[in-house]
């Protein structure tokens, strides 16, 4: 995640200049694609076994059945699945009936609907109060320096830490009770325990956001803005037409980072409450379901995985489609 | 530059399947063959198990050590976290390693990896004597009938209750929840367990389940047999509990940490907890309820209820080289001796009825008596190879139950399809 901070702001400069050669020239050269290729293949073969062969064998494993008893109370291997593990999860059916109450397949919409609930709900949060941040600490005033290196606090410190500390804050007798004058079990409750791990989540990220904006906001020109003054713009008009438009990258960029994050998140909800309150799985994320089923069965489990793996690849794929978020930073934009 | 673009996604996103990958492979295949090999070798063993937080596990190990030198038992210490000491055991059990030669295995596994195929039957030349131990440790050991490890230390859990308040303690459900007025008179809660949805859940479920004369599952380990009458009343009885406020709203949260904390400051009349809490009560600085409690054998529906047992088997793996020291250390583990000084130095609860009566140990733990009542009465957990889907199965249930979402007898019937569907039927 360090790299995903300090890469944005260095690559921010290289966005600007490439459009201008782009303009020039229609292509590179031929040599100049070989010899790209040439030194882009060392990186691709360590990738393809260090990333492709995981997913491919968590794939390859999704289509095998787990092990089951014979006769004799022995584990047998589960052979050849076809797509019954896909629809043990899509369709929650286990074995010929549909999955009963208590077992993992009966959640895994309701898990989904609230993975993508902590994915819109925080990131909203964060985003407003991140560009906020980010605006005031572009301003100049004393102790700039401070504050800027202060609000990463949050940030730095362990998730496993923040979780514990929150944890701590919303117990009974804790905190969060104590200053409101309040009696309520939060880990016991459906949206108590939700609002609870947003609440942490928003504390911790926000930062995060707040810089990765703060570092395209830097990269605009005060000049710009005292053009726009000299034209009589009002601040509204500044905000609205200058900085929202030349942020944007940066802000997308930000965003797509903080969705996959929170699609995948796994550690707030497993220590604030181990994916229970309310129904009892009201804070299952699917990370902790793949966890859980871990347990029951490797292949199930690979194939709640991939499940997770497309969904969030689906949205990543959205992000770069529609809103031209570049995770690499280098990528030029084709309008303005 | 797409390429890149969407080589770049991929490898934010495969974080993912790495955790999966990396533990996948878990083939437990069969070991028929193994069970055959090495029955007659003899040779150093090592004995392996989760952190050593007593006094008593290396003094046992030298002792052992000295009277065995040719075939030393080495110990190796696995992490204090029971999920990883179960995964570190799969992992070198599909490996075949056979540097684990014993290990110890808590009970709840034990099925699993009988089942596996990962652990000696002990069974012919490898039997051991179960004469005088107590029956609820033996029959934690078996799956399917079959013996595949020997008890080694047990537990149970017991009632404290606050005797400066409560002369008599309660029997039955009905006399405690009849105590609560006691409770509601010095502005204290009345009665809590472990309610929070984790395996402490799961152990209380099954005490009031059991406790009223229901049954979680079958001897075969797949058969669900939870959708009873008995085991709705007796699953009513906490949300009941939880209905009146007789039991706090806050215990839904509790583990056993959180209940203990509570019964110190004097805020519970009544606890349902393990051995452990005993000696910290009533010596722990911060305990104000020194002196002034006591324990008594869990209630049930009309009598001596029964408590879930808890503790470690010691097994032998199947891939083990030198099986025949093995299976005698595993008996010098079981020894009177030995059991013994599990209680004296490591407070771990003993198998043999005998160390429970002795004087010199039940002055210095005056809850021994108490504990054996608990554990003689005691029902293991489902000895089920499914145990995590099992265990989900009963606590998603029982916590729906409590909450209020659903009714006790609904829940019952729903546990039962849950766990039938667990075990692939």
């Amino acid at each position: 995640m360090s790299s995903n901070a300090s890469g944005s702001p260095a690559s921010a400069p290289a966005r600007r200049r490439l459009p201008r050669r782009r303009a020039r020239g229609s292509s590179l050269d031929p040599h100049e694609t070989r010899r790209a290729l040439l030194l882009v293949a060392p990186a691709v073969a360590v990738l393809a076994l260090v990333i492709g062969y995981p997913v491919v064998r968590a794939v390859w494993m999704s289509f095998q059945a787990d092990q089951h008893l014979d006769a004799n109370g022995t584990f047998v291997q589960g052979g050849f699945a076809g797509l019954d593990n896909y629809k043990h999860w899509l369709l929650q059916r286990c074995g010929d009936v549909a999955c009963p109450p208590g077992s993992t397949g009966s959640s895994f919409w309701e898990v989904v609907g609230i993975t993508l609930f902590f994915t819109v709900v925080t990131v909203s949060i964060e985003l407003v109060l991140g560009f906020w941040f980010a605006v005031i600490m572009n301003g100049k005033f004393r102790g700039r320096g401070l504050v800027r290196a202060a609000v990463l606090i949050p940030w730095a410190i362990p998730t496993a830490v923040t979780a514990k500390l929150w944890y701590f804050i919303f117990s009974y007798d804790g905190i969060a009770n104590h200053l409101f004058g309040a009696h309520v079990v939060w880990f016991g409750d459906k949206w108590a325990a939700r609002s609870a791990i947003i609440v942490s989540d928003v504390w911790k990220t926000t930062p995060f956001m707040a810089l990765l904006i703060l570092a395209g906001l830097q990269l605009i020109s005060d000049d710009v803005y005292e053009a726009a003054k000299v034209d009589g713009a009002s601040a509204w008009q500044r905000f609205w037409s200058i900085t929202v438009p030349l942020v944007k990258p940066a802000v997308v960029v930000a965003l797509l980072f903080r969705t996959l994050d929170v699609l995948r998140m796994y550690d707030l909800p497993a220590i604030m409450t181990g994916g229970g309150a309310g129904d009892g799985n009201d804070t299952t994320t699917l990370s902790i379901l793949v966890i859980n089923e871990i347990r029951n069965g490797f292949n199930s489990a690979a194939a709640l995985s991939t499940l997770t793996f497309l969904l969030v690849f689906g949205v990543a794929f959205l992000f770069i489609k529609f809103l031209g978020a570049s995770a690499t930073g280098a990528e030029p934009k084709a309008k303005r | 530059m797409r390429h890149a673009r969407i080589a770049a996604s991929i490898a934010a996103l495969s974080t993912i399947a790495l955790p999966l990958s990396a533990c996948g492979g878990g083939n437990g295949s069969t070991s028929n063959d193994a069970f055959a090999a090495h029955l007659k070798d003899r040779g150093p063993i090592t004995y392996v198990q989760g952190k050593v937080n007593d006094n008593a596990t290396h003094a046992i190990i030298d002792q052992w050590n000295k009277l065995h030198p040719d075939e030393k038992v080495t110990l190796k210490e696995q992490t204090d976290e029971a999920d990883q000491q179960h995964d570190d055991l799969v992992r070198n059990f599909d490996a075949k390693n056979p540097e684990y030669d014993v290990v110890s295995v808590d009970l709840v596994w034990t099925s699993e990896f009988a089942a596996k195929g990962y652990l000696q039957p002990l069974k012919g030349d490898m039997a051991i004597d179960t004469d005088g131990l107590l029956d609820s440790a033996v029959e934690g050991a078996q799956y399917n009938g079959v013996q595949y490890a020997a008890p080694q230390t047990s537990d149970g859990g017991m009632l404290y209750y606050r005797s400066d308040l409560v002369k008599t303690p309660p029997k039955t459900w009905k006399e405690l929840f009849d105590d609560c007025a006691i409770a509601r008179k010095a502005h204290i809660d009345c009665y809590a367990g472990q309610f929070n949805k984790y395996e402490g859940l799961t152990v209380n479920a099954s005490e009031a389940i059991n406790g009223a004369g229901g049954a979680i599952m079958a001897e075969d380990g797949k058969t669900p047999t939870v959708d009873s009458p008995e085991a709705a009343k007796g699953l009513q009885v906490l949300v009941d509990g939880f209905k009146s406020g007789d039991i706090p709203k806050s215990a839904i949260t509790y583990s056993e940490e959180e209940g203990r904390t509570a019964f110190e400051s004097g805020k519970l009349l009544f606890l349902r907890n393990w051995p452990y809490v005993y000696g910290l009560a009533a010596s722990e600085a911060s305990s104000k309820v020194k002196g002034k409690f006591d324990v008594a054998p869990l209630p049930g529906l009309d009598g001596v209820g029964a408590s879930t047992l808890g503790g470690h088997n010691a097994a032998i793996s199947a891939y083990s080289d030198h099986k025949a020291t093995a299976i005698d250390f595993l008996k010098f583990l079981e020894s009177a001796d030995i059991q013994k000084e599990y209680m004296e130095k490591g407070s771990l609860a003993p198998i043999r009825a005998e160390v429970y009566k002795d004087p010199a140990l039940v002055k210095k733990y005056p809850y021994l008596p108490t504990l054996l009542t608990s554990i003689e009465n005691a029902v293991p957990r489902p000895r089920t190879p499914f145990y995590p889907a099992v265990t989900k199965a009963i606590q998603d249930n029982a916590y729906a139950a409590l909450k209020g979402d659903k009714t006790a007898a609904e829940a019952v019937k729903d546990m039962a399809a849950a766990i039938k569907a667990a075990s692939g039927q």
